[in-house]
């Protein structure tokens, strides 16, 4: 839901970083779609908001592409049965390789930012 | 995943609905933590159910997302596609059925013409290796089958003398109907049987279905008589009975024993002599015939790697060195031989025909998909709000045109569906009429490349006819589009420019197929009303038997006494007897001069030689121009006399003397007095000139057989069981045979001309209806649009006069346009059909006002019924309804 005045302060996610995101969340171990999300936004202190629109559709995409796997176990408070997704190994090469990506990226467009500044 | 999970994956099976379930859960839960997480920060249950929810954002949209990513939608939308048309098209009960059954005749057309075009033009002909098989014939002349043929030593001397043929193969040239008499069995029955050379089924590539082929020794002079049956005539005359194969079989009271049966795919006539059946086949004894005058075909088989023009070449170094009769020297040198592709002689003169045959019904189609896109168009204005209300709710525009492409498909499905029972009805009737003398016609069917055809023309069709609606929709506005409750005054301009545009083409499509219809119709009556030379109609023929032992003089007694019983015989006008009957099998005895004079090759008249009883001329309707017809008195022993045709009259005598001359033939130099002079008859062909013809008198010369010619005015069937009794009283051993009657013979002449001319008028008439109702459709569209504008100008004091004028004048404006654009779209067609014409100028002024008469006559009529419409608008109830 975007609310304009509540989006100010968020960036939007850039194409792809989202399918990253989720796969380095779950380095720490399983997690259902809402911890996912929930751990994103927390670890960004609300800029990053994930829209669930994406989210289970990106899930989903991760799981097809072998990626993740998806298990319904029963959530920490026993109260309900939730879907949990956990990583692959194919899933962390494929983690490692975007992380090195998106570094560079990074990398590559702070400098330019420098030069920017420079001049 | 492995390709056959993947495919599993998206059928909308159980596998599917557990997915969708495991995602409600899934969706359900993240749902609850939320809520849960909410009521831990404070809020009451709802409060933190609907912040839960805001939070979440749209379920079913975030769903629907998901299923993207499962990979099948295009599967699923389709299924949703074909189900929401299915529903629809069953509501618009009465369009679909219209829409399916114009495709269905479009498509079905199309197929059939394709079945037979395939068979005739594409497909090799039935035989092994086909492309090998070559016609040896000499250039065309004007006479005759004497002329396109080999003698038995030319013929054996080709087949040893070449270098590039495998082998060499041909069979007699002078077959008539009914030659046989198959006896022992009850009455005796006609069979037709015919001479081939020892080799002819080895050289064709055909495989007996039962016992043999031919071997050398069969064909040896004083061997045994032996006889291959043709399949249908096993099936037919011997109940398919497989011991036949050794057993003797009584024809003319020879014993002949059956050695083989022919595959049901050898079709002799079909190839050969289109529309004529052949039952039997016997050796060709060369011993037999070397006396005899040329009267063999050859047909080749190309030995591996040996092209067309080596063939040619090495021909033309062996031809002259050919016999006419090697017993005499100087009969060599005078042969000619011209190398053809078989399938190119069976059906090279086609050609033309078969391709504009095919043009027609592929513009029928084409007529079809924009009468079709019309209709479509029509309804999808009709439908503009709903789509509009479609857009609104989400749907992309991409997907409301699939839909409609779907809708089409589905038309073009039934479409086919129909289009292939109709295409295979055709080709059933048209495989079953011997009457049409066309080659390989019994042969068609709906073959695999006819159903490869349909599924393709199908689908052309459609995308076709889909897209231009699927466009038209896509850009419409969606405010307009929805506030528009469908009776406004001004909408759609657009919409109506493209639907003018279509009728506008599918007039001028009409009228290109209505002109090249008039112009094969008046050809094709032109062709009837030829002078044929002879008066076909109340004429009729029937084969005689006769056992003359080989005597002229008891020929002549059995003749007359023949003639004279059944021209005593009531009704019957007049009688006579000939061996050939005209447009049928002929033959030529070499070439006639006047006595006295010395000719160059090439210049003494060739004539077709016919040997006649008195009376024939009367009885054919034959005119004799000057002297007298024979007489029995020209008996065996009498001066030698002729009657020769006008031709030769001209030829040999320009002062018009030619009765009391003396003709010389100018092989064996017999002196003949010329007694008169008849009409030319179009002998070859109706539509070819006619050459030149004499006639011997069966008193004094060998006739190959005897045709009965009656005149009555009664119907010859009538006849038949008197005419019969005679014969039989006569001669017990008169097979049962049936009257011809002689116009049958021209009928079957002209029947390829008749058959496309019979095709193309049809197409015309139904491009002429779907024009009409294109009109039809558009103008009332248009009316019941403008209900409302026109209930103002009748409520401002317009006549319904008025009104009606204003409807007509816009109908006759689009069939016009239409037209216009048809006559110059016309002139060009018809010079490429000016070589099927007979005796019409492909820009025929009558042919072309008559269409343009035709089609505003049609128009009127089309736009006249939603005239009356609109001039019955109430304009109280057209204002008040909106």
């Amino acid at each position: 839901m975007m609310i304009p005045n509540e989006s100010i302060n968020r960036i939007d996610l850039l194409q792809g970083t989202l399918d990253m995101l989720i796969l380095r969340t779950l380095l720490f171990g399983p997690a259902h779609g809402h911890q996912i999300a929930k751990h994103i936004q927390r670890t960004t202190e609300d800029v990053l908001q994930v829209e669930h629109g994406s989210l289970y559709p990106a899930l989903h995409r991760l799981e097809r592409k072998g990626w993740v796997k998806a298990n319904w176990e029963t959530s920490k408070g026993g109260k309900r049965e939730c879907k949990f997704y956990r990583l692959t190994a194919a899933g962390k090469k494929q983690l490692v390789s975007e992380e090195s990506k998106w570094r560079r990226l990074v990398m590559s467009i702070g400098r330019v930012l420098e030069r920017a500044e420079e001049g | 995943m492995l390709w056959w999970q993947r495919i599993r994956s998206w059928w909308p099976g159980p596998r599917r609905q557990s997915r969708e379930v495991d995602l409600a859960r899934e969706l359900q839960a993240h749902l609850e933590s939320e809520t849960e997480e909410q009521q831990e920060a404070g809020a009451s249950p709802q409060e933190a159910r609907f912040a839960a929810q805001r939070a979440f954002g749209n379920t079913t949209q975030i769903k629907e997302d998901v299923r993207v990513t499962w990979g099948s939608q295009w599967l699923e939308t389709l299924f949703q596609d074909l189900r929401y048309t299915l529903r629809t098209l069953k509501r618009d009960r009465g369009f679909t059925i219209i829409a399916i059954l114009i495709l269905g005749l479009g498509i079905g057309a199309n197929v059939a013409v394709f079945s037979v075009v395939n068979t005739i033009l594409f497909r090799p002909l039935p035989f092994a290796n086909a492309e090998q098989l070559v016609w040896i014939a000499p250039p065309a002349r004007k006479c005759g089958f004497s002329c396109e043929t080999y003698s038995a030593d030319a013929f054996q001397e080709f087949q040893s003398w070449n270098h590039s043929f495998e082998d060499v193969a041909g069979y007699f040239a002078f077959t008539t109907e009914d030659n046989y008499r198959l006896m022992g069995r009850g009455e005796p029955v006609p069979a037709t049987g015919i001479f081939v050379t020892r080799s002819f089924f080895q050289v064709l590539g055909v495989h007996p279905s039962l016992g043999r082929l031919f071997l050398p020794e069969d064909a040896r002079k004083g061997s045994h008589p032996v006889a291959l049956l043709a399949n249908a005539y096993w099936k037919r005359q011997f109940d398919a009975d497989p011991a036949i194969i050794g057993k003797t079989v009584d024809f003319d009271g020879e014993a002949v024993t059956v050695v083989g049966v022919l595959p049901p795919s050898f079709d002799f006539g079909a190839v050969f002599s289109p529309g004529e059946k052949v039952d039997l086949f016997t050796p060709y004894i060369l011993d037999n015939w070397r006396d005899d005058g040329n009267d063999l075909t050859m047909i080749g088989r190309l030995k591996p790697g040996i092209t067309l023009p080596q063939a040619q070449a090495d021909t033309n170094l062996v031809v002259p060195q050919l016999y006419f009769n090697i017993k005499y020297p100087n009969t060599k040198g005078f042969y000619k031989a011209t190398l053809t592709p078989l399938k190119q002689y069976v059906t090279g003169r086609l050609h033309s025909s078969l391709l504009v045959l095919w043009c027609a019904v592929g513009l029928i189609l084409l007529i079809v998909c924009v009468n079709l896109a019309n209709l479509l168009l029509g309804r999808a204005a009709a439908r503009s709000k709903e789509f509009a209300m479609r857009i609104a709710l989400g749907a992309g525009r991409s997907r409301l045109i699939r839909q409609l492409l779907t809708e089409s498909l589905v038309f073009a499905a039934g479409g086919a569906a129909l289009g292939l029972g109709i295409a295979y009805s055709i080709t059933t009737y048209l495989a079953h009429q011997g009457s049409i003398a066309l080659p390989l016609l019994s042969t068609v069917r709906v073959g695999g490349s006819a159903l490869a055809w349909t599924v393709l023309l199908a689908v052309a069709a459609a995308v076709l006819f889909g897209l231009l609606p699927g466009f038209s929709i896509s850009g419409v506005n969606l405010q307009e589009a929805l506030k528009d409750a469908g009776q406004g005054m001004s909408e759609g301009k657009r919409h109506d420019r493209t639907r003018s545009a279509l009728v506008v083409s599918e007039v001028a499509l009409a009228s290109v197929l209505l002109i090249g219809a008039g112009l094969l119709l008046r050809s094709f009556l032109r062709v009837l009303d030829v002078n044929l030379g002879f008066q076909p109609s109340q004429s009729a023929a029937i084969k005689v038997d006769y056992n003359d032992g080989n005597s002229t003089a008891k020929r002549s007694v059995i003749f007359q006494r023949i003639l004279n019983h059944i021209e005593a015989i009531p009704g019957v006008e007049a009688a006579g007897m000939v061996d050939f009957l005209p447009l049928g099998r002929n033959r030529n005895w070499g070439t006639v001069g006047a006595q006295g004079k010395l000719y160059r090759p090439g210049e003494a008249p060739d004539p077709l030689v016919y040997v006649v009883t008195p009376g024939f001329f009367r009885a054919m309707g034959m005119h004799l121009v000057a002297g007298r017809d024979f007489s029995w008195d020209d008996g065996p022993k009498e001066r030698p006399v002729i009657i020769i045709n006008q031709a030769i009259a001209r030829a040999l005598w320009p002062q018009g003397n030619a009765v009391g001359q003396i003709l010389v033939t100018q092989g064996n130099r017999q002196s003949l007095l010329v007694i008169g002079v008849v009409a030319d008859v179009r002998e070859t062909s109706v539509e070819g000139a006619p050459g030149w013809q004499d006639y011997f008198p069966a008193t004094q010369k060998y006739p190959e057989g005897a045709e009965l010619v009656i005149r009555s005015k009664l119907p010859p069937d009538s006849l038949a069981g008197s005419v019969m009794r005679t014969l039989r009283q006569l001669n017990p051993n008169q097979p049962a045979a049936a009257f011809e009657p002689i116009q049958q013979i021209v009928d079957h002449a002209v029947s390829p001309r008749r058959f496309f001319m019979l095709l193309v008028t049809s197409f015309a008439a139904f491009g002429l209806l779907l024009a009409s109702l294109g009109i039809y459709g558009v103008i009332s569209y248009s009316v019941t649009r403008r209900t409302h504008e026109i209930g103002i100008r009748m409520a401002l004091g317009a006549t319904p006069g008025k009104v009606q004028r204003d409807v007509i004048t816009r109908t006759l404006s689009l069939t016009l346009a239409g037209i216009a654009v048809g006559l110059v779209l016309s002139f060009a067609v018809t010079q490429l059909i000016a070589s099927l014409l007979f005796g019409v100028s492909p820009a025929d002024p009558v042919t072309f006002a008559v269409t343009v008469i035709v089609l505003a006559l049609v128009a009127l009529v089309a736009g006249y019924l939603p005239a009356r419409r609109a001039s019955r608008i109430d304009p109280m109830s057209a204002l008040r309804a909106n």
